[in-house]
């Protein structure tokens, strides 16, 4: 049930400070579109902005259209929880609740938004957990904290968590960079299946990374230093590592610089 | 996908939509009205005199008003969260009304007598219960056994936190880190009681000095917290740089790490200060009062604020001009209260340590 | 003390000052050597002075307790008189034990589900411009003397509890604690009330800085996944900050147990225990101390100190509680983390 997100002259603020400006994209179901480009120039912003989480932040707000499938996330009326549920979040630091169980941890957002039987939550939790290859490792120790387990269990927890409760887009912010290359592998391989199910954004960091998970890729650049940030272009990951139609995209991708 | 299904009929009626059902906007105000107009007209039907009950009233209906309706639009969760904010909202207006009325009584009751003549005067010829007199004996006791207790409290204190995160390593840091702890908990008449316990055996009366001792007790294991926070600040690369240049210890605790630090440990002491000034229980029973001045804090008794503000609440039958007295130093003292903290935090943010985080 | 001396924090190899001051003046390194041992004598003879005062205060108040007890003709723990002037003397602190702790109780049940209200409603709820300007004022309430606020209370609360009081008689008079014979509220409930005030900012202000250290991310993952802002609070900020609110519960307690002048100059005390909170009379260890002070003979104030004693250790024991509370917390909640 994974839906498309249409973006258009989308732009937000931290306080008076404009971050990104104008930006329109489409971003396609059963995919996995990844956002590239150097550190500030908000790719993050805007990837929160996809499910109303920059406006948490102190001073943020945002002008523009989302549409996810046609229904505008910043319409009137819209309830924020209701698109959070929506567009589920992984972020940057692994942040499983420290005071909850592995499994409490899964069932997180199921207990939130309804009562299920004992068993029905145990089935969720052991499916999303396997969806999130994780239940091999943990099925033994369900009902320890979950922040014993490691760095790359812990991001693949929160992903388990984060598709618990079955959302139709999944946002990553740098979901790799707190981990080692063996766990990065893990998650990269995780969202290579994960797509058939859910529309995934990605940021990173990493290119080869964005360029071995990713459909699509979106260059976003800043003009420069305390203008706000621009998508550069978006197209097929594929074109854009090699033959990208703007200069700056080739400059940046062949590290002549960021 | 399955039992995204069943969550769904559980619990939206429309699941696909981004718009859950919602109170308008102005729904919280209109409660309100709603609220006030039910509970002035049960008042008035009961009989009810007092106007806090016709408050409570009103806020009781708004609360369940609120929820009631959010329940059944919104759904419980929303229901919930709307509970928590107006009792949330309640708990801080319910609390402020004391706390405001605190600071205003004070503020209107204690400028009525408080002028130069109350500053400069003793009660040594007024009584009690008669109008006139004031607190000058009383400054002169407190400033005296005060600044007494913070030249034994807090060198003992700072030397000590320097100890415990300088030099402190083994049994000995331990046993003073833990009884520090414990140190913190004396209530403060329990430490008059032993100065007391020590006078008796002694055979001594009361004086100005014995309430200092008390008071630079209950002033050391809070001056050691704050001077221990603070060195602990102090990043190691400093020490270190120093100790590497051949510095002795003892010259780098002085030269380098008390001067990074200096504004954080007297905003400590200054703070430690303010918070003994107010003792009254340990000096009532060391020191006991007195309505003479006494320029000797290590002979006879003497008065002190606190203890002033209590013995003419305490034995002045109802007079309302002793009243009047204790407001006006219930004033005096948390100006001085005050203004130490005041200055506390100016040292604070003048001198924080710039550590460029 | 020597290695002492040359020890460096968190045990970072260092060169010893002698090597290296090698090429200073013999009479330099002299005075080298001789301020260090000063300044190390200095400070670490200020905590061995420290752990002195407190041995000697258990030492003193137990000695001149003990001469009181012993010539005590009732139960030091379960007479429920306080008559130190007659001969045979007698005297027991069953009603001070009873109304410390239940005056303590009230004040807590009050303040702290108040205190942690208001420490999110300046964390979570308050516009910002509102809430650091509110934080700043309850900090300085936290200064405020317990004296004033026992002035306050005895001019200014207690004539308002009347209301209260009889509201409390009408309808919740029949089970017997909340009965009231119309004396005077100067009562255990006035007293509660009183303490749960004073405490409550300090309750507050530990509690605020608690909720301000839940780590963002925790409550981000709860907002992202779908919750309002109170099940944010309840998933994220609420198991976070539980050591911490204890603690702060806990010191709270503490100068609720210990506080005198509050408790003196509110209550009307007796020397029984009456079932009704709302009926004057009781006492508290600190307010009977306070009270029966300035006319006590030798015997009467050894008898004091005795009083004092078990205070103290109570108050031990509630320190020690907490401590272990919080440690036990910390280790399963991996707060740390």
């Amino acid at each position: 049930m994974a839906k498309r997100i249409d973006v258009s002259g989308l732009t937000a603020y931290y306080g008076s400070h404009k971050a990104i400006e104008d930006i329109s994209m489409t971003i396609e179901p059963r995919s996995v579109t990844a956002f590239i480009g150097p550190s500030g120039c908000g790719k993050s912003t805007f990837l929160r902005t996809l499910n109303r989480m920059h406006e948490v932040t102190p001073g943020g707000r945002v002008e523009g259209k989302v549409l996810l499938d046609s229904e505008d996330l910043y319409g009137a009326g819209v309830d924020p929880v209701a698109v959070r549920r929506e567009v589920g979040m992984v972020f940057q630091r692994p942040n499983p609740f420290p005071t909850m169980s592995i499994f409490d941890n899964v069932a997180a957002g199921l207990r939130l938004n309804g009562r299920y039987k004992k068993s029905e939550l145990a089935d969720i939790v052991e499916k999303s957990l396997r969806g999130a290859n994780l239940w091999n490792e943990v099925k033994d120790r369900l009902h320890k904290p979950g922040a014993g387990l490691s760095g790359g269990q812990q991001q693949r927890l929160c992903i388990a968590r984060a598709i618990a409760v079955e959302p139709k887009v999944l946002l990553m912010d740098e979901p790799c960079s707190a981990l080692d290359p063996i766990s990065t592998l893990a998650i990269e391989d995780l969202i290579g299946q994960l797509k058939q199910r859910f529309t995934i954004v990605i940021v990173t960091h990493n290119m080869q990374q964005a360029a071995r998970v990713s459909d699509r890729t979106a260059f976003f650049n800043l003009a420069a230093v305390g203008k706000p940030g621009r998508l550069i272009e978006i197209d097929d990951t594929e074109r854009i590592f090699s033959n990208p139609s703007v200069q700056a995209t080739e400059d940046y991708i062949s590290g002549r610089f960021g | 996908m399955s039992h995204a299904a069943i969550a769904g009929t559980r619990t939206e009626r429309d699941r696909s939509s981004l718009h859950g059902a919602r109170l308008p906007r102005w729904s919280p105000y209109a409660i309100a009205l709603g609220a006030a107009a039910l509970a002035v007209l049960v008042g008035t039907l009961a009989g009810l005199h007092s106007r806090i009950q016709w408050g409570l009233i009103a806020a009781a209906l708004f609360v369940l008003g609120l929820y009631g309706a959010s329940a059944r639009v919104e759904g419980l969760r929303r229901a919930k969260d709307r509970l928590a904010t107006s009792l949330v909202w309640a708990a801080f207006l319910l609390a402020v009304v004391p706390l405001v009325s605190l600071i205003w009584t004070t503020l209107t009751c204690g400028v009525k007598v408080l002028d130069v003549h109350f500053l400069t005067h003793s009660m040594g010829v007024v009584a009690d219960t008669e109008p006139g007199g004031g607190i000058y004996h009383a400054i002169v006791g407190s400033l005296q056994q005060v600044g007494l207790a913070t030249l034994i409290g807090a060198p003992i204190g700072v030397l000590t936190a320097i100890y415990l995160v300088e030099y402190g390593r083994g049994r000995l840091a331990r046993a003073v880190t833990f009884f520090v702890d414990v140190m913190t908990g004396i209530p403060s008449i329990v430490a008059g009681l032993f100065i007391l316990s020590l006078m008796l055996i002694l055979k001594m009366q009361p004086f100005g000095f014995a309430g200092s001792l008390a008071l630079a007790i209950l002033m050391m294991p809070v001056v050691v917290r704050s001077t221990e926070e603070m060195l602990k600040l102090v990043p190691n690369e400093l020490r270190e740089a120093s100790l590497a240049l051949g510095v002795p210890k003892w010259r780098t605790i002085l030269k380098v790490v008390l001067p990074t630090s200096i504004g954080g440990i007297t905003t400590g002491v200054v703070l430690a200060v303010a918070r003994i000034a107010g003792e009254t229980a340990p000096v009532m029973l060391l020191v006991f009062g007195n309505p003479f001045i006494n320029n000797n804090p290590f002979e006879g008794a003497q008065a002190s604020l606190p203890l002033y503000i209590y013995q003419q609440y305490a034995n002045s039958a109802g007079s309302g001009a002793a009243y009047d007295r204790a407001w006006a130093a219930s004033l005096t003292l948390i100006a001085f209260v005050m203004l130490l903290n005041l200055g506390a935090r100016g040292i604070a943010r003048w001198k924080a340590p710039r550590t460029g985080r | 003390m020597d290695t002492a001396t040359h020890q460096t924090q968190a045990g970072t190899p260092v060169p010893p000052p002698r090597p290296s001051a090698a090429g200073q003046k013999r009479a330099a390194r002299g005075a080298t050597h001789l301020g260090d041992r000063i300044f190390l004598g200095l400070s670490r003879g200020s905590g061995v002075l420290l752990l002195l005062i407190m041995a000697a205060i258990a030492v003193f108040l137990t000695y001149r307790a003990s001469l009181a007890i012993g010539r005590d003709h009732g139960n030091f723990l379960t007479t429920f008189e306080w008559n130190t002037n007659q001969d045979p003397p007698v005297f027991g602190i069953a009603v001070l034990a009873y109304g410390t702790v239940v005056s303590s109780v009230i004040a807590m049940v009050l303040a702290v589900p108040v205190a942690v209200a208001i420490a999110l409603f300046l964390t979570h709820y308050a516009p910002r411009r509102l809430s650091g300007p509110i934080a700043y004022v309850i900090d300085l309430l936290a200064a405020v003397p317990s004296i004033v606020y026992g002035l306050w209370g005895a001019l200014i609360l207690v004539p308002h509890m009347n209301g209260l009081f009889g509201w409390l008689d009408d309808h919740l008079g029949w089970t017997g604690i909340f009965s009231w014979e119309g004396g005077a509220p100067r009562s255990m409930l006035t007293v509660g009330i009183l303490l749960a005030i004073m405490i409550l900012p300090i309750v507050t202000n530990v509690s605020r800085e608690v909720f301000r250290q839940v780590p963002r991310m925790h409550e981000e993952a709860a907002l992202a996944l779908g919750a309002t802002r109170w099940e944010v609070i309840r998933m994220a900020v609420l198991p976070f900050g539980r050591s911490g609110v204890i603690s702060a519960s806990m010191l709270g307690l503490g100068r609720a147990l210990g506080e005198t002048m509050a408790v003196a100059t509110v209550l009307s005390p007796t020397f029984d225990i009456k079932a009704s909170l709302l009926d004057p009379g009781g006492g508290t260890f600190a307010q009977n101390i306070a009270g029966k002070f300035s006319e006590a003979t030798e015997f009467g104030r050894d008898a004091l100190i005795a009083s004092g004693l078990v205070l103290f250790v109570i108050t031990l024991l509630v320190n020690g509680a907490a401590r272990m509370i919080i440690a036990r917390r910390k280790e399963y909640s991996g707060a740390a983390a």
